[in-house]
């Protein structure tokens, strides 16, 4: 069977017309907004403490100082934050002003610490995590209110569905080692034995779809050697196993070269509970070599658009606990670059580190919602309307003062 | 009473198959989970605290030799055997990933191996240390296994203090603030980590929403001083490092005296076992992962009550699930999890057990663990101690959906000699149940291949 004619029964069957890039190849050059926005979910619960460090508190030394051997001050980014030695490959991009911090934040999560509610009240982008909260993510509520939006404006990356982009808006998600061979005919059969499954007929359409737009599909020819193929996706795997980081970042950069606005994907491995100087330097590395890819991959013209915004569920314990490590806690830092960023500064409203400036005597006080930093990010960079954003995308948040992130 | 054996099989067990007889009725499931583990003699797996802990303490021993020879000539030889040893773990870790396929294809007691799954989910971990990770399936083994069929406070008990889930959650690290041990040495600034207590509350008993607060998670923290692992990997309770109560959790006081740290903790978990909240938290993860993910509530009511009343025997909540008649509604109902479509596709196959048994690491990688994770189930490495998800839009991503496929078109061709015809073998794997859009496709498929790899993936197979 030609490609062609392919093209016009998988139309006459009907599957998922609206979101099949064989029937609207036009949509594909239009996207609502020519900035691009990358989330990344720090998952774990990142020490903000340490990565941004406060050495300028005089609290600091005496509760950290176990943890980061005390000459902190070396890596002094303002004359009262340091930087994490990890991030330390970043600091040119600090000085342009293409990475900066909000720090003593934290989401309206507070005192049950478990990572799961955590990280679904972060990516929910609500209040509470009561009703339909887990139903659809902040970054989906963003893409249904604004028009324009096909499957190709947003990338949900890697091998785990995340919450921040499950709704109703069409959201692409795709692990960057996926492929999907098929022959035209299986290919017609496929979408005719799922199409009364709603659930299967969705995915199986996007998938054909995400492989297509990737070039990923070749048809072949003939039967192919399965025992083959097997073996050699075994092999590219392992690459993958080692840099799989790296791979969503370079899959992420390619995606926003093109036609694709919004990219998430997710960081794990931020749980220190003990031994957090190494386990915590190994996360630290994969962030700073994911910006830097960003930053190398999508070229000084799309860097200039893009904001990249690197959040966690919690913070962690100010003191250090009986593991070298520390445990769940409350406030936390953020993680922005990008060159549409007015980098090269921390945003924060400091707490203190004194005992009774801690929240509980235990974490550091969040004193500003993180919802309101990407609130305000969405309302600079994508001109979204802040009633829509306090209303609909993180209903319940009283955005505030402009920090003034963009430039 | 409203039973149907392909269903019993497809819903309740790892799938119909050409070769084994399916269970004549709810009694006879029940029967066959309390006879003897058939699969457990057929394919063994060591457990824990029997040969999978002695290799596991003979690497430990071969890292420390090495480490103490090393720049110098012994270090060679030394670590020599530290690789043979690491080899054998490796090989022991596929063999292991290879009995647990074929005890789900080869099995005549299905539920036994759901609820192994289920259960080992419900008491999730993942490796924290290079000693234990290969050796992650003789956990469940010792811990989850013998338990399946009994009381959830004996379950609850072998895994919530066995040594691989200490690890993950840190109960090694949790010392009373205040010990004996804690004011000997200062220095080491001894004190409490609440990882395992939070997840015991949250996770294995009373679930989020279950009533407890943070000052009930810092008690049992506290409570649970003392329960550490000792060298030989063995779980143990030392008093010198437990920290003196009582404290107070869920509104009684517990513990007291560090010298009675094992039975006091032991008391408080036939307590939480028994706990009406925790009963109806896993009567709902029962409902939840064999029914529907959105379960009738008469039904988790039904289980609920039966466990209560039972004093906790899982068996009788297993009884009530299967009487209820909403777990027999005939609707395909959840998307089956990674492992198990493909454990049901090799059943359905009929694949000879020589073909796994002589299946070198590398395939068995290839043909298995690889496109597991890519369906978004890395084999015994879950994301957090909550386990795998249950939600089917959890699995059914496009690219979750597109590595079934995948799987579908190419994995049965290298696991039988021989492919069926797809015109019959739709009977065999779908029974009564198969759509006319799936027998459709099963006479128009271009080749053989395609035939069987759409019919496995289609949702008639996919869902159970």
């Amino acid at each position: 069977m030609k490609r062609r004619d392919f093209l016009i029964r998988s139309a006459i069957l009907g599957c998922s017309a609206a979101a099949s890039p064989f029937m609207t190849p036009v949509a594909l050059a239009s996207a609502p907004w020519d900035a691009r926005l990358v989330v990344i979910i720090l998952r774990g619960a990142m020490d903000g403490l340490d990565m941004v460090r406060p050495y300028g508190d005089r609290e600091y030394a005496a509760l950290r100082g176990g943890l980061t051997g005390g000459s902190v001050g070396e890596a002094d980014l303002d004359g009262f934050y340091a930087l994490h030695p990890s991030l330390e490959p970043l600091r040119p991009l600090w000085k342009q002003g293409g990475l900066g911090f909000a720090h003593a934040v934290s989401t309206p999560y507070r005192d049950q610490r478990s990572h799961f509610d955590g990280q679904d009240l972060l990516e929910a982008g609500t209040v509470g995590l009561d009703g339909a909260a887990r139903r659809d993510g902040w970054l989906n509520r963003l893409l249904q209110s604004v028009p324009g939006v096909t499957g190709e404006t947003s990338f949900a990356l890697g091998r785990d569905r995340m919450l921040l982009m499950r709704g109703d808006a069409p959201v692409s998600t795709w692990a960057p080692e996926s492929d999907l061979n098929l022959s035209p005919q299986a290919r017609l059969l496929l979408e005719t034995v799922h199409h009364d499954d709603p659930l299967f007929a969705g995915a199986v359409s996007d998938a054909i779809h995400i492989a297509e737009s990737l070039g990923l599909i070749d048809v072949p020819e003939n039967v192919m050697d399965a025992q083959e193929m097997v073996m050699e996706r075994a092999e590219a795997s392992r690459k993958q196993a080692a840099d799989g980081h790296t791979m969503l970042a370079e899959f992420a950069a390619a995606r926003l070269k093109e036609e694709a606005r919004i990219a998430a994907f997710s960081l794990n491995g931020w749980d220190t509970h003990k031994g957090q100087a190494k386990a915590i330097a190994r996360s630290g590395t994969q962030l700073a070599e994911v910006i830097g890819l960003l930053h190398d991959r999508l070229g000084p013209d799309v860097w200039g658009k893009t904001v990249v915004l690197a959040m966690t569920e919690f913070g962690r314990t100010a003191r250090v606990n009986g593991s070298a490590g520390t445990d769940h806690g409350t406030g936390s830092a953020m993680v922005m670059a990008g060159g549409a960023l007015r980098g090269g500064q921390v945003w924060a409203d400091w707490p203190g580190l004194g005992d009774s400036d801690l929240y509980a005597r235990r974490d550091l006080m969040p004193t500003r919602d993180v919802r309101a930093h990407a609130a305000w990010t969405l309302r600079s960079l994508f001109g979204i309307d802040r009633t829509l954003l306090e209303t609909s995308v993180f209903p319940g948040l009283d955005m505030g003062n402009d920090p003034n992130l963009i430039l | 009473m409203v039973f149907d054996p392909a269903l019993a099989e497809i819903r309740f067990g790892t799938g119909l198959s050409p070769r084994v007889a399916a269970p004549q009725g709810i009694d006879d499931m029940l029967r066959r989970l309390a006879g003897s583990d058939q699969m457990a003699q057929s394919y063994p797996i060591p457990r824990f605290d029997g040969q999978g802990g002695a290799d596991i303490r003979e690497y430990r021993d071969l890292l420390k030799a090495r480490n103490a020879v090393r720049d110098t000539e012994a270090e060679e030889p030394a670590r020599k055997a530290l690789t043979a040893q690491k080899r054998k773990l490796r090989q022991g870790e596929i063999d292991m990933i290879r009995a647990q396929l074929l005890r789900g294809v080869m099995t005549e007691d299905g539920l036994r191996e759901r609820l192994v799954w289920f259960w080992s989910d419900h008491f999730a971990t993942a490796p924290r240390s290079q000693l234990y990770q290969h050796s992650m399936a003789a956990y469940p083994e010792q811990a989850i296994r013998p338990h399946v069929a009994g009381r959830f406070a004996d379950m609850l008990w072998a895994a919530a203090t066995h040594p691989v889930m200490q690890v993950y959650l840190d109960q090694q690290r949790n010392f009373g603030p205040t010990s004996v041990a804690a004011e000997k040495r200062p220095k080491k600034k001894l004190g409490l980590n609440e990882n395992l207590a939070r997840e015991m509350l949250e996770l294995h008993t009373l679930g989020v929403g279950g009533g407890y607060t943070q000052a009930d998670v810092t008690g049992l923290a506290g409570l649970l001083t003392g329960l550490n692992i000792n060298e030989d990997t063995d779980m143990v309770v030392r008093p010198n490092y437990a920290e003196r109560g009582p404290f107070q959790i869920l509104g009684r006081s517990w513990g007291g005296d560090p010298k009675t740290r094992e039975a006091d903790i032991r008391e408080f978990i036939e307590d939480l076992a028994r706990n009406p909240v925790t009963l109806r938290h896993l009567a709902r993860k029962l409902a939840v992962h064999f029914v529907a993910d959105q379960p009738d509530e008469g039904l988790v009511e039904h289980m609920a009550a039966a466990m209560i009343g039972a004093d906790g025997d899982l068996s009788a909540g297993y009884r009530a699930m299967l009487e209820h008649p909403v777990s027999w509604d005939e609707a395909p109902a959840n998307v089956k999890p990674p492992f198990d479509f493909m454990v049901s596709a090799m059943r359905a196959l009929d694949v000879h057990p020589a073909m796994l048994e002589r299946m070198n690491p590398r395939n068995i990688q290839a043909l298995f663990l690889l496109p597991m994770s890519l369906m978004g189930q890395s084999w015994q490495r879950p994301n957090g101690p909550d386990g795998f998800p249950e939600a089917d839009d959890r699995w059914i991503s496009p690219q979750g959906l597109a590595e079934r496929i995948q799987w579908s078109m190419t994995a049965p061709q290298t696991l039988t000699t021989r492919l069926p015809d797809p015109r019959a073998f739709v009977q065999v794997a779908l029974g009564d149940r198969a759509p006319e859009a799936v027998q459709f496709a099963a006479k128009a498929a271009e080749t053989e291949w395609e035939g069987v790899g759409l019919i496995l993936s289609s949702p008639a197979f996919q869902r159970r």
